[in-house]
């Protein structure tokens, strides 16, 4: 074994023992319970960086192959499932694995802080004064840990079946960190969540086999090979839109992203930021490494019909946010926005769009991970998200108001920061496309840019400026220090990416030209 | 005609096992550890001997123009599971049951099911069946002083008499039209072309006679009432061996005996799995008490199983390689299904002792009362469900459906991939309530037969997990 394959399995696996580590510690040790979960979450980091290759894959062969993996680990597992255990990294996951695994050892450090209690309180009561109090934080890491071993093993699988196996081991620890620890009205909100997601999932379960029943093989180095050689068109527009259909539940995609501003909105704090940090980027990973990759004729068929509702997400999230007036429905909606030049990246289907859409991806990731952190860290102090109740944060609290003007200009994609270059880029690509029609959805897109920069600068009004609003009326506890530890990397890297993204795009470049090549 | 005792050993064993119950009741009168004891050791010993003669070549006996009982590796698989289902089946009982009685009519009914596997003709296979069920319905009225158990007895036993007579008389009009009834002469007569429409009927009464045991739509409201009112331990059984039996009685006389009559057979499969999938699904979705729900969900479960059948209503999902797939998967998802199903009933006796199943609200706080055995509900519900962490779960579902893709029934498998979502807003919903905050005053103590019974079923699901090509292999 090498040490690249050696990281590769640790990776995957310091998450998965850590998870069973921290939820067999007793309750009545709860801190050491999360200190586990998240020096598990470090480990995982340390090798998720360390998985990095320096050298360039081989120049095309031909037949091309398509995917070349950094390092790969290839065990058999269930032959008559068609399922191996096989992993590896190349450019285009190795950016998301190491964001998966950063934001989760940054939301473990968090909760070595502050776990949001499970309130008993009816909505109407009157919410408390008391800080809430710590109730079972290690078994909150625990879940953490457990999803980022599905959110890994997503990007890291080379197997089709896998692939929807880790999938899915995604939802249901997603469902009990949001029906377990989030606000009010949490129940209906994870459910909403489980159910439309499995939905998506099924479809996948579906799509999958509908490709390896027919092209007789599930690896995905091969499937890729092949480039759709092999699979009829009809049966290929068919399983693409099954695929399609389940990563745009994932992504999500207008009309289907219904359960997404529930989710955020009920979802403690680290529930959000994996969310929208990580979980989100599965959706628009699968469709570019597997609906893509493998059904390149389908997804030439039904490329315009996504162009035309990833613009669609892009407005209806921006014309919502103007009019939405709790915060993290706001960044919930925003999301649908920002996901929406992913996904319109993505369907342009040339090299600029989709390099567009994997640096759209990160910059997503750790911008509306640090606002969900610094709207959870308003809501933990003010005790309400709307934005009528808000105002004056400048005053009461100038540092974490600085810190929101920061992310919320990186997310309207303010040049120079994280959020400029995947959106410029998306127009850019559907310009370049060509046609009447992509012509249009590029201005729109464009349009819908601007958009993003009217809601934020509302939402700075109201809450950064004016009067002291009625919620921030008591005293303000400040900011903590595991607050300020775990928002730094993010801080940093919404500038770092925004001035060098060549950083991901350089990576990525090899294994784009491939996936793009005929 | 010389007879292989050899061959029948698993039955004289089993068999045995049921004589032994009743004796050990007489002899040493009030002791409930011995008799349990006794049933064990049976059960164990039917094991042991199926596997003893499994292992050896094939024997055939009580031949004619066709063998009526062939011990081959698929029948002693099939006698392998019910010997350990009806092994975990007593553990549980332990605490609940100490009439010598109870236990031997669960050795009597595992000696139908034992049986039935190396039945090869349509007399046989009722005859096993019967006697996998008539043990069936005192059991299920064994909660005495219990109105809700003697009126779930009375559906039982009168819905089973009217599907046996539908069975029966459907194996009559198959005899009367081509004069056999031996699995291998009436496949051949088929084959030659006896297509009268007598044949068409009696080929669908028999599979609907037999749906009754896997409680398949129509022949499904049953189940709700038997399984609430039986002794949880008999709902278990219900549920599992029982059920299994029917799965393996459509088996045999849909691929083995009609497979030529696969066109007739094959649409109304797929009609009943789909059926049997909604509204079990949909009925448990209103379910408030906890048995009940499994019940419904265990109806659903029932299409799942048959669906894979379902695909031989295609030309294409006819040839060789996609009928044995369909097979395959069919007892792939039930042997997945069994280990579930009794994990999940299990839990429900660990948590409850010797009282009913009671309304899914008083399992509320469950999780800190008693977390591991919470912790097997879990995985068993979850994998009913067909999600990791119940891994055996979800790759029951990817055999159903890969099985329904190659053999070309799409549209079967998206039924079965709605019904999947459908199934998780009532799974979800139970293992919630375990989870909610309620009554915790007190630690639940689980006794030891209990205990090991449900950790074995963990450890095995959990197992066939991480490893689901052990299931795959030991099919072929």
């Amino acid at each position: 074994m090498t040490a690249g394959e050696v990281f590769l399995v640790v990776t995957l696996a310091a998450p998965a023992l850590g998870a069973a580590g921290a939820a067999l510690v007793p309750a009545r040790a709860d801190r050491l319970g999360r200190l586990v979960a998240t020096v598990a979450a470090a480990l995982a980091f340390l090798a998720s960086l360390a998985l990095f290759h320096r050298t360039i894959p081989p120049m095309p062969t031909v037949p091309r192959s398509r995917i070349v993996p950094w390092h790969q680990v290839d065990l058999r597992w269930a032959p008559g499932l068609d399922l191996r255990f096989h992993i590896g990294v190349d450019g285009i996951s190795y950016p998301l694995v190491v964001l998966t695994a950063l934001l989760t050892l940054i939301c473990c450090i968090y909760t070595l802080w502050a776990v949001p209690a499970v309130e008993v309180v009816s909505p109407g009561a009157q919410p408390r004064s008391t800080p809430p109090p710590y109730i079972a934080g290690r078994l909150l890491a625990a879940l953490l840990l457990v999803i980022e071993v599905g959110i890994l093993g997503v990007f890291l699988a080379l197997d089709l079946v896998l692939f929807f196996v880790f999938f899915e081991i995604v939802l249901l620890p997603m469902y009990a960190v949001i029906a377990g620890w989030g606000g009010p009205g949490r129940r209906h909100a994870a459910r909403k969540f489980v159910l439309y997601t499995l939905a998506g999932s099924v479809l996948l379960l579906v799509g999958v086999f509908l490709v390896v029943t027919r092209a007789g093989t599930a690896d995905l180095v091969k499937l890729s090979a092949a480039h759709g050689a092999g699979l009829s068109s009809g049966l290929q527009l068919a399983a693409f839109v099954l695929l399609a259909l389940a990563f745009a539940v994932k992504s999500p995609l207008w009309p289907l992203h219904t359960w997404l501003p529930d989710a955020h909105t009920e979802a403690p704090t680290v529930g959000s930021v994996i969310l929208a940090g990580v979980l989100l980027k599965m959706g628009t990973y699968g469709l570019l490494r597997i609906a893509v990759g493998v059904l390149p004729d389908g997804a030439r068929r039904v490329a315009p019909v996504l162009g035309v509702l990833a613009v669609a997400a892009i407005l209806v999230g921006g014309l919502v946010c103007l009019a939405q007036t709790e915060l993290k429905r706001l960044i919930a909606y925003s999301s649908v926005g920002h996901m929406g030049f992913v996904l319109l990246g993505i369907a342009t289907l040339n090299a600029t769009g989709i390099q567009a859409a994997l640096i759209g991806n990160i910059a997503h990731g750790i911008i509306t991970g640090l606002l969900f952190f610094l709207v959870g860290a308003i809501k933990d102090r003010a005790h309400t998200g709307e934005m009528t109740q808000l105002g004056g944060l400048r005053e009461r609290m100038p540092r974490l108001a600085g810190l929101l003007g920061y992310a919320a200009i990186a997310s309207l994609g303010l040049p120079g920061l994280a959020g400029f270059w995947g959106e410029a880029f998306a127009v850019v690509a559907a310009l370049r496309h060509g046609g009447p029609l992509w012509t249009v959805l590029a201005v729109l897109a464009a349009f819908g840019g601007a958009l993003a920069a009217a809601y934020f600068l509302r939402l700075l009004r109201r809450v950064s400026h004016g009067p002291v609003g009625p919620a921030f009326a008591g005293a303000c506890a400040p900011l903590s220090a595991g607050e300020v530890v775990s928002w730094a990397p993010l801080v940093v890297l919404a500038l770092a990416v925004g001035l060098v993204p060549g950083v991901v795009l350089w990576l990525a470049h090899g294994p784009v030209m491939e996936l793009v090549a005929r | 005609m010389s007879i292989d005792q050899v061959a029948l050993l698993p039955g004289y064993c089993a068999a045995g096992t049921a004589l032994l119950a009743f004796l050990a009741d007489l002899l040493v009168p009030g002791r409930r550890a011995v008799v349990a004891a006794a049933t064990a050791v049976g059960t164990v010993a039917t094991a042991v001997a199926a596997i003893a003669v499994g292992r050896g070549p094939v024997r055939r006996t009580f031949c004619s123009v066709g063998c009526s009982y062939v011990a081959d590796h698929r029948a002693a698989l099939i006698a392998v599971v019910f010997a350990l289902l009806t092994l975990v089946v007593v553990a549980l009982s332990v605490p609940s049951q100490s009439l010598g009685e109870y236990y031997f009519l669960l050795g009597c009914s595992m000696t139908g099911g034992v049986i039935l596997g190396y039945t090869r003709d349509l007399i046989s296979l009722t005859v096993a069946v019967e006697t996998l069920t008539l043990p069936l319905y005192p059991l299920v009225a064994f909660r005495r002083r219990s109105v809700a158990s003697a009126e779930g007895a009375i559906t039982f036993f009168v819905v089973s008499v009217v599907s046996t007579a539908v069975t029966l008389l459907g194996a009559a009009l198959l005899y009367a039209s081509t004069g056999a009834l031996h699995f291998t002469v009436l496949a051949g007569a088929l084959q030659q072309g006896h297509r009268q429409p007598m044949v068409t009927t009696g080929a669908v009464l028999v599979i609907a006679g037999l749906a009754f045991k896997v409680a398949a739509v129509p022949m499904h409201a049953w189940a709700p009432a038997a399984y609430d009112g039986a002794p949880v331990p008999v709902a278990a059984y219900l549920s599992t061996a029982s059920k299994l039996g029917g799965v393996i009685a459509i088996l045999y006389v849909a691929v083995d005996a009609l497979g030529p009559a696969l066109d007739i057979v094959g649409p109304a499969l797929a009609v009943v799995a789909t059926l049997t999938m909604l509204v079990g699904n949909l009925g448990a979705l209103r379910q408030t008490r906890m048995v009940r729900l499994l019940a419904w969900s265990s109806i659903a479960q029932a299409g799942y199983i048959l669906a894979p059948l379902g695909a031989l209503a295609l030309s294409r999902g006819r040839t060789p390689p996609a009928m044995s797939a369909a097979v395959a998967a069919t007892v792939g998802y039930a042997v997945f299904y069994v280990i579930l199903e009794i994990g999940a009933f299990g839990a429900v006796v660990a948590l409850r002792g010797d009282q009913d199943g009671g309304p899914i609200a008083d399992y509320r706080g469950a999780a800190r009362r008693a977390p591991w055995v919470t912790g097997v509900f879990t995985l068993s519900m979850i994998g009913l469900a067909g999600l990791p962490p119940g891994l055996a779960g979800l790759f029951a579902k990817v055999i159903v459906v890969r099985a329904l893709l190659s053999g070309g029934a799409a549209w079967l498998a998206i039924v079965v991939a709605v019904n999947a979502v459908i199934g998780l807003a009532y799974y979800v919903r139970a293992v919630g309530s375990l989870f909610a905050t309620g009554d915790e005053t007190a630690r639940i103590r689980v006794g030891w037969p209990v205990a090991a019974a449900l950790g074995a079923v963990a450890v095995v699901a959990v197992v066939v997990g991480f490893a689901p090509q052990l299931v795959i292999d030991s099919l072929t």
